[in-house]
């Protein structure tokens, strides 16, 4: 039993700054001080993420082949860190009306990337249980934080049962390799089936990729997506619709290369039909919504069917490309998000047709918002042209041009929607006086860091993306060993 | 691909790239910035049309001799710039100029100037305006100058977004409606256009953008029938091919005269640019198959488009029909793949350009004057502005092919050079000269000349900036005109080694 404390010292490192701050804050006489909560987060972030770099070094397994530690995981890890730390600074200030609980949330989020970033690493069926578990259980909880609105009670509540649900198809799938294999541990399994697929094999991973597909709203597993994007907080939307996801991705790329390389073939062919189907359902029903979450959780849906093409393909020049694909829908997505919180706001409705005029009133929201959703299209020169270019290119070169031609369509008809938004904000004067009146939007330094830092990745990731595609391909190459 | 070194590439660069520089200057200087925003936009593309103007008269010197560059390739750019970009799918950034993007190049540059000046007195948010056609300028200098298909994709879909908002914001009474048709009609097709480029990327040798290459190498003819028909497709909606061509009369007619301008004078072009360089230029095999396809939608192109012009009751929507008879021109004169026919489609591209662009403005005029586009409406406008008469008149029979003007070479052209091949097809284009002489004179007479109406005594003529604007635009068809070889040198020297592979 090896036990490597250092294979999970970000995980520690943020566990001990969530006990920190809720502890603190507990038995502290007069509760942790406000404008202490958030710094000490951030700190713990920065920590964590200081203590990942050296593990580039190592590469490995712990704990009996549980946690893997490689270029693959770090890549993650540290994705999960920068997620975590922007919508950190965005709930700062813009959650200002759960002040008496802030220390918890700020702990919960900390618990949260701890799962993720766990998820991202483990290379045991029984780690991944434990971590999707734990992230489930957080982001329920994080869903539901406005207690009095019904939509976020909703929005906890069905994303917890529907992740009860989902785990427990995906621990039958877990149960059923195991059974034919008599392994845990991923590469084990490869190493164990051997003999040539059988219906039981069939069935257990297909029940893994349901379990797997609750977590990255492909389809048909998406159901809970628009209600929980739209009923939870919308600084905890951002946060599951960029980390979550991405660590969904992070597992079941891992498991699928990892512990069923032999079965390629039949596993691409699904993801394939799940990229289709998730593209086209995300970008359709996308065309007829009106308000502004709801449209953003099913672009998510949509994004995620072509990041599933990526995976569909499964070389490494995809995964490659898939790891680019997540960065840069991270930053789109968390500008996106934040600009979405200040609009609303602002705007005192999440109505689409409500955001009309807003170029005139405010000008930097409305051109944030703008770069986000056209970079979310495909449109040059921000990353989202790039990173779809990137996957396009390594899916046609392992073979799946139709799909590719089909993804291509489903881009083309996702630029109507959100040229919509961008018509309504720019083209369109707004009818009626502003609710709140002439003033300019408050432009809180917290929001304005974290989104002005989204931005900045939106719009240079892809120029410069050249620079740094080295990280993705070394990570992307460490999964294939 | 090797470097040409001295100070060209580098004027080159500076022509695609100062326009977007103006653009966030124009963007971040704070305060109230109308009157400077126009001078910025002035000085930039005048900035750009003068770099045009120099590295053009060094082309027409340097074409005949070709350029080191490649052997095989059937392409001689000049002024290149070559510089790793995306290793990991090997795109460079390859920018230059020969003899097909040559005059395109200085189109955009001589048409965007002029529409800068024509919509000086744009109040309503100035700044954002001449900011975006800035911007637009770079992306249709990119595309033109671009030898690399992963930039000219990219510079392809730039030009979307500004063109957008420029018919969405200042256009007509149904300009959403036409601004979302145009932006929707042109993503789909490059969707098509894309899997084209990506099928030729990975079915090349070695994995590559590289235009020069691509075009040297020998494709299997499946694959260059396949590519052939996706490339077409995007292609097809810009120039635009019947039956793609749907989007452009309500583009043209609700865009601000400016875009209008702009949208005839220089998208379509990219259209019929990308037929030529990629389609006729990379798949020969492909494009001797579909020849015969070609020629028939050029000439479908030609009569449908005028005869549906002649219908018109709207001023500009007649012109918008035009620009699609014309623009069949330049596809029959492709299709015909001789050194002549191939030439004229270049020049009448050129041609086109400038004699739609001065139509358009022309109307502009004497759509802020009299507020109206309804032919019924208008009549005698001649007593009252007479330059502005004389300067439609001349533009229309630019646009029907009177000789000494520029639209007679380019029509001459392509009728010698497409008659061999398509000799029935050929006829039907000269034919339609009649019936646009028809229209055109018939519009003529029936908003200029006649008795004067009461309710348009009190008009003006064009005012000195206006005047500047469009007679710049007629000294450059008259002269084009008069001395085709200013442009024909380097055009042919172009299309020659293109028409020897057929």
């Amino acid at each position: 039993m090896d036990v490597n404390l250092g294979a999970i010292a970000p995980e520690l490192v943020l566990v001990a700054a969530a006990a920190v701050i809720i502890l603190m804050d507990a038995f502290l006489p007069r509760g942790l001080p406000r404008a202490a909560v958030l710094p000490l987060a951030l700190l713990g972030l920065a920590v964590s993420a200081v203590v990942t770099i050296p593990l580039l070094q190592h590469s490995g397994t712990s704990f009996s082949g549980a946690i893997s530690v490689d270029p693959y995981a770090i890549y993650f890890k540290l994705l999960f860190i920068i997620a975590a730390a922007l919508v950190l600074l965005a709930s700062a200030s813009f959650l200002e009306d759960v002040a008496r609980y802030r220390s918890e949330f700020v702990g919960l989020l900390l618990l949260a990337t701890t799962a993720l970033m766990l998820l991202a690493a483990a290379s045991d069926l029984i780690t991944i249980y434990i971590a999707l578990e734990m992230s489930g259980l957080s982001i329920a909880f994080l869903s539901a934080w406005n207690k009095r609105d019904v939509r976020s009670t909703e929005a906890g509540l069905k994303y917890f049962l529907l992740s009860a649900m989902s785990s427990a198809v995906l621990l039958y799938g877990m149960a059923i390799i195991y059974g034919l294999t008599g392994q845990l541990q991923l590469s084990a399994i490869a190493r164990e089936l051997t003999t040539s697929p059988n219906a039981a094999l069939f069935l257990g991973m297909t029940m893994l990729l349901a379990g797997f597909g609750f977590k990255i709203s492909a389809v048909p597993f998406q159901m809970w997506t628009p209600d929980v994007y739209e009923g939870a907080p919308t600084v905890v939307t951002a946060y599951l619709s960029v980390a979550s996801k991405s660590a969904g991705f992070a597992v079941l790329i891992r498991v699928l290369m990892t512990a069923l390389p032999a079965e390629r073939a039949d596993w691409s062919v699904l993801i394939a039909v799940l990229a289709l189907a998730t593209m086209t359902v995300g970008n359709i029903v996308a065309l007829v919504q009106s308000n502004m979450k709801r449209m953003l959780a099913y672009s998510s849906i949509a994004q995620a069917g072509y990041v599933l093409v990526g995976v569909a393909a499964a070389s490494p020049r995809s995964i490659s490309a898939v790891l680019f694909y997540l960065l840069a829908y991270t930053a789109t997505n968390l500008a996106a998000f934040i600009a979405v919180i200040a609009i609303t706001r602002y705007v005192g409705s999440e109505r689409i047709r409500d955001f009309r005029g807003l170029h005139h009133r405010a000008p930097g929201l409305a051109f944030a918002l703008a770069v986000a959703l056209l970079s979310l299209a495909g449109l040059p020169p921000f990353v989202g042209f790039f990173a779809k270019l990137y996957i396009f290119w390594a899916a046609a070169e392992g073979g799946l041009l139709w799909l590719v031609l089909v993804a291509m369509i489903n881009s083309a008809i996702s630029l109507y929607y959100y040229a919509q938004v961008i018509h309504d904000m720019y083209l369109v004067s707004a009818a009626e006086p502003a609710p709140g009146g002439a003033a300019p939007p408050p432009r809180p330094v917290p929001a304005v860091v974290s989104l002005g830092i989204a931005l900045t990745g939106v719009l240079l990731l892809g120029v410069f993306s050249g620079t740094f595609f080295s990280f993705q391909n070394v990570a992307a190459a460490a999964l294939a060993r | 691909m090797t470097y040409d070194t001295g100070p060209l590439p580098a004027l080159l660069n500076i022509a695609i790239w100062l326009p977007v520089a103006g653009a966030i200057l124009i963007a971040i200087i704070p305060g109230n910035v109308d009157r400077v925003a126009r001078w910025i936009a002035a000085i930039t593309s005048l900035a750009v049309l003068c770099i045009a103007l120099y590295l053009l008269a060094v082309l027409g010197v340097l074409a005949p001799f070709g350029s080191s560059v490649s052997v095989t390739s059937p392409w001689s750019p000049h002024f290149v710039t070559n510089l790793p970009w995306l290793q990991q799918l090997n795109v460079h950034y390859a920018v230059g100029l020969d003899g097909l993007s040559g005059p395109m190049f200085l189109l955009n540059a001589l048409l965007v100037f002029l529409a800068v000046v024509i919509s000086w007195n744009t109040t309503l948010r100035t700044r954002e305006y001449f900011a975006l056609v800035l911007v637009l300028e770079t992306a249709v200098a990119g595309v033109f100058s671009s030898l690399d298909l992963f930039l000219f994709f990219l510079f392809w879909e730039l030009e979307l977004i500004p063109m957008y908002l420029l018919i969405g914001i200042w256009g007509g009474e149904r300009r959403e409606n036409a601004a979302m048709k145009f932006i929707l009609y042109t993503i789909a097709g490059s969707a098509f256009m894309l899997v084209g480029i990506i099928i030729l990327y990975l079915s090349a040798p070695a994995r590559s953008f590289d235009m020069m290459y691509l075009s040297a190498q020998q494709f299997a003819p499946g694959v260059q029938a396949v590519v052939w028909v996706l490339l077409f497709i995007g292609f097809a909606v810009k120039v635009p091919i019947f039956p793609f061509h749907t989007w452009l009369p309500d583009a043209h007619t609700e865009a601000p005269t400016a875009m209008s301008v702009l949208l005839a004078g220089v998208l379509l072009k990219m259209g019929a640019y990308g037929l030529i360089r990629m389609n006729v230029g990379i798949l020969p095999d492909a494009t001797r198959d579909y020849a015969m396809t070609l020629a028939v939608l050029a000439v479908i192109n030609i009569l449908y488009g005028a005869l549906v012009a002649m219908m018109q009751t709207d001023l500009k929507r007649v012109i918008a029909n035009s620009s699609i008879s014309h623009m069949g021109y330049v596809i029959l004169g492709a299709s015909a793949l001789t050194p002549i026919g191939l030439e004229g489609a270049v020049f009448q591209m050129f041609t086109h350009g400038t004699i739609t662009g001065l139509l358009f403005m022309v109307v502009g005029l004497v759509y802020d004057r009299t507020h109206t586009r309804r032919i019924a409406d208008l009549g005698g406008l001649a007593a009252r502005m007479p330059i502005v008469t004389i300067v439609f008149v001349i533009a229309a029979l630019a646009s029907l092919g009177l000789p000494g003007l520029s639209g007679f070479v380019a029509e001459f052209l392509v009728f010698i050079g497409s008659f061999p091949r398509w000799g029935v097809g050929t006829i039907l284009g000269v034919i339609t000269i009649a019936i646009t002489a028809g229209y055109m004179l018939w519009l003529v007479e029936r908003v200029f000349w006649g008795p004067e109406k009461p309710q348009w005594q009190h008009l003006g003529d064009a005012s000195a900036r206006e005047i500047m604007a469009i007679s710049a635009l007629v000294l450059v068809i008259v002269l084009v005109g008069v001395f085709p070889g200013l442009l024909g040198t380097m055009i042919s020297s172009a299309m020659a080694p293109l028409a020897a592979r057929y």
